[in-house]
This record gives structure tokens, C-alpha cells and sequence, in this order.
């Protein structure tokens, strides 16, 4: 689990990893509705992380907990 | 634009790092690149933020630089502690041209260095003792100080000190804030991390302290976020930003005071011009206050309209209005400018590296003048500083991270720029080599180069620095008299 915060960027969302200063762009959200947000987040830069679904907040950036699915970055 | 093909370019790279043996090519091969535009991710193209290569020159600082000597060190009323042993201040004491207001040694204390001066004992019994008594000569001394912050240097982890809770306890004491910052050099690969840590000690000792005060504010509040003022540039910065209509709170750190950062949870816009040492601070901000960040460039008349439309557009009519003034105002000045040094400048091919934000953002100003940037690089940038790049350069340039000294010099050999912007540890290699340089992280000795004001004095230096006449005198009379004979008898 790692610390990390979702921002809305100019082009769509962006995702920053404090600890290892990423950031990268979010491709896909698997939830996308004002009540379940979050799910599988897709990188653009290939490595993918998973958020717990919650209630699309309504002010970002936001900072949560995510778990890593698949590594890309390196 | 570039006049090397990504082919030339490769095969360069290839060249210059044949010497090496297997395993440091490898590893150097992933940090040089040619750029290519159509990249997205930098990252594709280039590595950056790994530890540098064991054996081969880096120029790169530590955490410590980058959290005392960048983002602290410039906080004029506040005292600054070296606390170790006495090099690592007295070394880069004063170094970086960060200019400010005030009366040296009595309210401010921007040129001083303070340091515990850690001697043998100090390592085997702990400093901390000899800590809490610096602190409380400090308060006799100088008792205008608006706080201290303690800047680990290397053994203070090493030997495990509890600075925090000196820390803690002294500033109960005196009643002013001390902030104890884990800024050892051996923390992180370069002083890119220090530069984080800072940021993390500013947002955890310094930011919230005014929470809940009200003070008076406008609508038009904005702090200037990661300017030094190196040389000034601050100032020239914060002249626009005023007469756009925005009221500049705080300047971090550049001639800032601690009661300026206490006070930017207050402003409705972050103007966040080096983006790698500050944007840490930025996003706390936007997170927690909401306060939106915006990247800006006042380095040369296209990126200062570009970035001054972007800034104005956060606000109502009156500001775009008093913006559209402005920019019409400095028009004709820039104009001059042009006018001027363009003949003389233009066509010539100038090679950067540099840290934080230049290596990208002082591209602008150069093809404002008509010079062209071949090659750039960054000392310690992240990936999403190439990303930012990339768009920067023209196609097909050449990107070096972290280069070598080795490295640096075959690639100046062989691109034969007219000009080299770099630091202090460059400068006397290439002119020695004949190419003037011109020290883009002090801009030597000069300056302010934000603003257009700023543009005025960069252009003037980009042309003394290439029409120097030294340069055409490199070769001894006796030595140029036979390359003439060789010529008449040819
Ligand atoms: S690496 Fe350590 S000893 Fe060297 S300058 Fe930095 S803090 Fe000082």
C-alpha cells in the first residue's frame, strides 16, 4: 500500500507518488460515478494501481491509499 | 529545426560512449537520448533520478544542498544551522546569489553561515548538547531572528542525534519556531531529495501555523513559489505581477520571510516557477487549502506573454485588461531588444545543463534571440521534468541526464556549439577549449533574467559573452603566424 494523490491535470486526471516523486497520467478509471469512484487506475506510463471504491469526492486533489497491480515504472 | 538527424544523433551517443566498459555503457546509454517530440513519456526515451554511476564525474549535490543551500537558505530572517562539521556551509557560503533586503547580521542573515562545527568528540558523545547551546548563543547574539531551522548535515544521521527533540525544547524556550530538518547528504541520489524534505519541513513546522488567523486579503493574492532570486529575479518577477493587478503575498523562499509562508495558505493562486524543488509544497497546498498551482516562465518576451495571459486568466476582466496593458506597454522595449541582438546572436547554437528548471525553461528566451539550443540536460530531474521538455526541444536535439564530465566535453567537441550555459564547474573547462560559457546557474555574476526586464540583461550577457574577443586570440602569435605560413605556402 503506498500513499498516493489523484489531481485533476489539464489534459484529465494525473497521479503522483510522493515517495518516489511519479507522476504520471491516469488513462482509465474503472468507476467513474458520483457514487462509486475509483477501482483500477491504468497509467500511462503502463504500471496500474487499485484504489477502494468510494464516493466521487468532491474536491481535488485527493490523497488515498493504493495497492500496486503491475509495475511499469523503473 | 535541428540540423542533426536522430541517425547522427544516436550514432553520437554511441561514439562518445565506447570507451566505457559493458556495464557502465549500459547503464549510461539509457540516461543520453536524441529527443523525439512525438514521445508522450519521457520516460520512454530517458531515465533520470537513479544514482549516479560509481567512478564517472557527476556535478550533482546532496540533500543537504538542496534543502539549505536551495529551499531554506534563502528565508532571510530566519537562521540557518549547519549543524556538523563546518564545511559543508562554509563551502557554499553565499554561493548562490540569492539577493535580499535587510541589514546583514542583524535582522537578516541571507550571506552568514552558521554551523555547530562538529569535532571529534562530538561524534563520539553526540551534539546535541553543543546544539541546544548554539541555539540559545544565537537568541543573545542575534536576538532579531525570527526562528532557526538546524540542517542535518551527513553525520548527524550517522550518529543518530535527537535534533527534534532539541528542537522541540528550545523553541519553547526562546519562543520562536525551530525546525529541525533531516536533510543528510547521503539521503537520496542527488539534492533532489533534499529539496523534498524541505518542502516536507516547511509543510509540517511552518505552514499551518497561521490557520484559522484571519488577515486581510483580496481576491487578488498570489505567491511566487520556487524563485531564488538569483541575481534579482524575484523582483523582476513580482514588478509584473503587480502591475497585472496581483497582490504577491510571499516569495519562496528568494528574499521570503517565514511570516510570508505562514501567511500563503491565504492566497487564491500558487505561482510555481521551478517546478522540481517546489512542487512538493504546491500540491500539499492544493490538497489541503485548495489553492490551486499554476507553472509559469518569465524567461523571454514569448513565455513571459504566454505565461502572463496564463496567470490572468485565473481572475476577473480587470486583471486580463491591466495584463493586455502591460504586455502592449513592454512591447516596443522588447522590440528594441530584438531589434538589436537578433542580428548579432542569431543562427548561434548554444548547449545547456543546468538543474532545476532552466535546462527547459530558458529555451524560449534563446529563440527569442534567434539562437538555437542543441543539447540539454538536467543534473537531477525527475521523469516528469523530460516530459515537460521534450515539447521544449526540437526534434531529434540531444537530451543528457545526469551527464558525466567525460561525457559533457566529447559531446561539446563534436557539436561545436558557440556557446555553453552551465555552472561554475564547467566554465573554465570550455573556455579553456575556446567556447564561451555563460554560468546559467548564477547568471555570472549578473542579473535578474526573469522578466522582461530581465530579457534585457540576458540578451545583453548572451552577447558579450559570444563576441568576446578573447576567444579569437586563443591561439599564441608565434603559434598562429606558422598556421599562416602553412596557409600561404598551401
Ligand atoms: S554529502 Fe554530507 S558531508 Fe558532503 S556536503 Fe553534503 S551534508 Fe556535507
Amino acid at each position: 500500500m503506498a500513499n498516493i494523490m489523484i489531481r485533476q491535470g489539464e489534459k484529465g486526471l494525473t497521479f503522483y507518488l510522493p515517495k518516489r516523486d511519479l507522476e504520471a497520467s491516469i488513462e482509465s478509471i474503472e468507476f467513474d460515478s458520483p457514487e462509486k469512484w475509483g477501482g483500477e487506475l491504468k497509467l500511462d506510463n503502463g504500471g496500474s494501481y487499485y484504489i477502494d471504491p468510494i464516493a466521487k469526492p468532491p474536491r481535488l486533489p485527493i490523497s488515498l491509499r493504493a495497492k500496486r497491480l503491475g509495475a511499469a515504472e523503473d | 529545426m535541428s540540423t542533426m538527424t536522430r541517425e547522427e544523433t544516436e550514432a553520437l551517443i554511441a561514439e562518445v560512449l565506447e570507451v566505457y566498459p559493458d556495464k557502465a555503457k549500459k547503464d549510461r546509454t539509457k540516461h543520453l537520448a536524441a529527443n523525439d517530440v512525438s514521445v508522450e513519456q519521457s520516460k520512454k526515451c530517458i531515465t533520470s533520478n537513479r544514482k549516479s554511476l560509481p567512478g564517472v564525474m557527476t556535478i550533482r549535490g546532496c540533500a543537504y544542498a538542496g534543502s539549505k543551500g536551495v529551499v531554506w537558505g534563502p528565508i532571510k530572517d530566519m537562521i540557518h544551522i549547519s549543524h556538523g562539521p563546518v564545511g559543508c556551509g562554509q563551502y557554499s557560503r553565499a554561493g548562490r546569489r540569492n539577493y535580499y533586503v535587510g541589514t546583514t547580521g542583524v535582522d537578516t542573515f541571507g550571506t552568514m553561515n552558521f554551523t555547530s562545527d562538529f569535532q571529534e568528540k562530538d561524534i563520539v558523545f553526540g551534539g546535541d548538547k553543543k546544539l541546544a547551546k548554539l541555539i540559545e548563543e544565537i537568541e543573545q547574539l542575534f536576538p532579531l531572528h525570527k526562528g532557526i531551522s538546524v540542517q542535518s548535515e551527513c553525520p548527524i544521521g550517522l550518529i543518530g542525534d535527537d535534533i527534534e527533540s532539541v528542537s522541540k525544547k528550545a523553541s519553547a524556550a526562546i519562543e520562536k519556531p525551530v525546525i529541525p530538518v533531516r536533510c543528510e547528504g547521503f539521503r537520496g541520489v542527488s539534492q533532489s531529495l533534499g529539496h523534498h524534505i524541505a518542502n516536507d519541513a516547511i509543510r509540517d513546522w511552518v505552514l499551518d501555523k497561521r490557520d484559522g488567523v484571519t488577515a486581510d486579503s483580496t481576491p487578488y493574492d498570489v505567491a511566487i513559489i520556487g524563485d531564488y532570486n538569483i541575481g534579482g529575479d524575484a523582483w523582476a518577477t513580482r514588478i509584473l505581477l503587480e502591475e497585472m493587478g496581483l497582490r504577491v503575498v510571499a516569495q519562496w523562499s528568494g528574499d521570503g520571510t517565514i511570516a510570508e509562508m505562514m501567511n500563503t495558505p491565504k492566497v487564491k493562486l500558487n505561482l510555481l516557477h521551478c517546478y522540481r524543488s517546489m512542487n512538493y509544497i504546491s500540491r500539499h497546498m492544493e490538497e489541503k487549502y485548495g489553492i490551486p498551482y499554476l507553472e509559469y516562465n518569465f524567461f523571454g518576451p514569448t513565455k513571459i506573454i504566454e505565461s502572463c495571459r496564463k496567470i490572468a486568466a485565473f481572475f476577473d476582466d480587470t486583471v486580463k485588461e491591466k495584463t493586455e496593458a502591460m504586455i502592449a506597454h513592454y512591447q516596443p522595449m522588447m522590440d528594441a531588444i530584438v531589434a538589436k541582438y537578433k542580428p548579432r546572436l542569431q543562427g548561434k547554437k548554444v548547449m545547456l545543463y543546468v538543474g532545476g528548471l532552466r535546462p527547459r525553461h530558458v529555451i524560449g528566451a534563446y529563440e527569442d534571440l534567434g539562437m538555437e539550443v542543441i543539447g540539454t540536460g538536467y543534473e537531477f530531474a525527475h521523469n516528469d521534468d523530460y516530459d515537460r521538455t521534450i515539447k521544449e526541444m526540437g526534434d531529434a536535439t540531444l537530451l543528457y541526464d545526469d551527464v558525466t564530465g567525460f561525457e559533457l566535453e566529447e559531446f561539446v567537441k563534436r557539436l561545436k556549439p558557440d556557446m555553453v550555459g552551465s555552472g561554475i564547474k564547467e566554465k573554465y573547462i570550455f573556455q579553456k577549449m575556446g567556447i564561451p560559457l555563460r554560468q546559467m546557474h548564477s547568471w555570472d555574476y549578473s542579473g535578474p533574467y526573469h522578466g522582461y526586464d530581465g530579457f534585457a540583461i540576458f540578451a545583453r550577457d548572451m552577447d558579450i559573452a559570444l563576441s568576446n574577443p578573447t576567444f579569437k586570440n586563443l591561439v599564441p602569435p608565434w603559434k598562429k603566424v606558422e598556421a599562416e605560413d602553412v596557409k600561404k605556402a598551401a
